[in-house]
């Protein structure tokens, strides 16, 4: 019988293990790049809305509060979106004919409200509850990012667990005084002065709020 | 039987390298596939395909399919478990221990029981896998870096198992394929079809006999025997404290670790003569699995036997002795409950049964072997049934109280796990060699040489 293998089988069967274990590395590396990446959180994701909202023109440049629409954040689970009612308080007068409010109006007359698609959009097996969070001076920005710069509103957070969760270990990141808690700013830019300043203002108004770091299971998944 | 006392050879006198290579490579290479192979195979695949269908009516159905219900939420799957895994205790004792122990039979007997070993675990793996609500989540029990930045409960019994089971087959695995190079080697070597002994070859990983190969393969093989040493303890160690960790009456025990291991042992060496008796009289095996060999494993048998009685003896006693009225209604319920049958059962099997094996006849009859085996099988079957779904049907409070009768399905799955098991072995025995050859070789040698 002639040789069973050939000169190079030597290093062919070291190329397959190699392959297998450098491939099952760098698979294992991708899935978990892939999990994190806005592919998959859905981060950066401008959803199409049935009307072309501009929070940039309504906060920046107007200057209406955000409680003036999500009526419900300081009193229930969910910040609510505004009926159409809300809406045509100002568009009965502004803009009353514009081509892009149409289906608002379209609502307004039928008595059906406006489906918009969400765009935080959190697991059901989550329960998350925008009151605590404005009581206990987390403000929009946190969550939301710079709404008044969006044109058309963006998921700007990945909204990952661990995202949830970074915060809710270390409560003192994102924390703020009330009174700012409606302003979509980072709060470095809303008060004038050193970092240092503001990391003891912060931890200051972690024991006035009484904040507490809650990473009980059962906080969110009840 | 007039072979078989203390001084009988462990390989016969006449045997010689040639012989022995022949016989073992001859029961892969030469011999035909039998028919009883091919009627075996065939029941097995049966089985196999019965696993598949009561894994796809679970998955399609859910858990609900069970018998289980609350508070009996552990049962067959967590019993099938627990006596799988038992069963493959006794392969990594022969494979590792005995041989730290320089016990020279073991090498007769240790490659296929080491496979049984692997195909146990591989059944083992299996339920606590199916046992869980969404089966597609299993690996969250791996600590890996999740988006979620929450690792698994490590305070977690069940997560320490996972660990303990993935690290016994690993190892297992690992140990039964190193052990098997140089035989694989020598399969290449016999081989007459070209193909088939490519395949060995590459299998073999290109062993060549040199002295360099053999000085490193010593060496990884004592290392990992070592490493296998404390996995016999700690695989069934860890399995009871999934029970003896939390707060249901009859498991709250400091017993359970040695109780478990000494039952793993007790039913690993009955599986594995249950597995060999049959083996050596269908392949001629008497020569090299002798009599005495037989009754050395039936001696470990008997000695597991007693300490597992001694356990339900103690644990029995302690009830009593503690004077917690709980704790005595849980045995009232064992002996006189509705599943009194179940112990009465478990006691014939494990404790009564068992002691025929003080006879020397007994421990040389083939036969009587066997069906002690079997029994014993059952037995310890019983008993993890007896502690697992028995100690839950009886809360703390008796408004929880419910029975646990297992379904069709609890039992075709069970029935499944025998099919793959037997699938696998029959596959084994068929490709690989069952006995290993390099070992006996060196048996031969020693018996040659003038004792010092």
């Amino acid at each position: 019988m002639p040789q069973l293998f050939s000169r190079a089988a030597d290093t062919w069967f070291r190329m397959i293990l190699a392959v297998l274990v450098i491939g099952t590395g760098v698979s294992v590396g991708i899935a978990l790049a892939v999990a994190r990446s806005p592919y998959l959180t859905g981060q950066n994701r401008v959803p199409a809305q049935p009307v072309p909202f501009s929070h940039q023109h309504h906060v920046s440049d107007i200057g209406i509060d955000c409680r003036y629409c999500h009526r419900a954040v300081e009193t229930s689970a969910s910040a609510g979106l505004p009926t159409t009612q809300i809406c045509m308080n100002c568009h009965r007068q502004v803009f009353a004919d514009s081509e892009m409010l149409a289906p608002v109006r379209a609502s307004y007359r039928r008595r059906i409200p406006i489906v918009w698609n969400r765009v935080h959009d959190l697991p059901d097996y989550v329960y998350f509850n925008h009151a605590i969070h404005v009581h206990k001076g987390i403000g929009c920005y946190s969550c939301h990012g710079a709404v008044g710069e969006m044109p058309l509103i963006r998921q700007d957070a990945p909204l990952t667990m661990k995202w949830c969760l970074d915060c809710h270990r270390d409560p003192q990141r994102h924390v703020r005084p009330k009174k700012f808690v409606y302003s979509p700013q980072p709060l470095e830019s809303l008060i004038d002065t050193d970092q240092t300043s503001l990391t003891h203002l912060r931890s200051a108004l972690v024991s006035e709020y009484q904040i507490q770091s809650k990473v009980d299971c059962y906080t969110c998944h009840r | 039987m007039t072979d078989g006392n203390a001084t009988t050879p462990w390989v016969p006198s006449e045997a010689d390298d040639r012989s022995v290579t022949s016989q073992i490579t001859g029961l892969v290479l030469d011999r035909p596939t039998s028919r009883t192979w091919m009627v075996g195979l065939f029941v097995g695949l049966v089985g196999l395909n019965v696993l598949l269908v009561s894994i796809g009516w679970l998955f399609a159905f859910g858990v609900g399919v069970w018998g289980i219900n609350i508070p009996v939420g552990w049962g067959l799957a967590i019993v099938n478990f627990v006596w799988w895994i038992g069963i493959g205790h006794a392969g990594t004792l022969i494979s590792a221990i005995l041989l730290l122990l320089k016990q020279d039979w073991r090498n007769s007997i240790n490659r296929f029981a080491e496979a049984m070993t692997l195909f146990a675990v591989a059944c083992a793996g299996l339920y606590p896998l199916l046992h869980l609500g969404r089966p597609q989540f299993f690996y969250w029990l791996i600590p890996y870096p999740a988006t979620t930045t929450v690792w698994p409960q490590f305070r977690s019994p069940l997560m320490w198992d996972f660990f303990a089971v993935g690290t016994y087959g690993t190892v297992s695995l690992i140990f039964w394929y190193l052990g098997m190079i140089p035989d694989l080697s020598t399969m290449r070597d016999r081989a007459s079809n070209r193909l088939v002994a490519r395949c060995y070859g590459v299998l073999c990983l290109g062993w060549r006999n040199s002295v360099q190969h053999w000085m490193h393969y010593r060496t990884a093989y004592l290392i990992l025997a070592g490493l296998a040493t404390p996995l016999v303890i700690s695989v069934h160690t860890t399995v009871s404290w999934d029970f003896s960790v939390s707060i249901v009456g009859a498991w709250h025990s400091t017993v359970f670790p040695p109780y478990f291991v000494g039952g793993a042992i007790f039913c690993g060496f009955a599986m594995v003569l249950v597995i060999s008796i049959p083996m050596r009289r269908f392949y001629h095996l008497e020569n090299l699995i002798t009599v005495r060999h037989l009754d050395n494993m039936a001696k470990i048998m008997l000695a597991a036997g007693l300490t597992v009685s001694y356990g339900y003896l103690m644990d029995a006693w302690v009830a009593w002795y503690k004077n917690e009225p709980f704790d005595s209604y849980i045995y009232s319920n064992r002996f006189g409950g509705p599943y009194a049958a179940c112990y009465w059962g478990l006691v014939f099997c494990n404790c009564l049964l068992p002691q025929l094996l003080w006879s020397p006849w007994i421990r040389r009859n083939a036969i009587a072997l066997f069906v002690i085996s079997l029994v014993i099988n059952v037995g310890m079957w019983l008993e993890r049934f007896i502690i697992i779904s028995l100690s839950l049907h009886r809360d703390y409070l008796p408004s929880d109280w419910a029975m646990y009768i297992p379904t069709v399905w609890d039992w075709l799955l069970y029935a499944g796990t025998f099919g793959l098991f037997l699938t696998l072995m029959l596959l084994f025995v068929r490709l690989l060699p069952p006995i290993s050859i390099s070992e006996v070789r060196e048996l031969i040698h020693q018996s040659k040489e003038p004792s010092e």
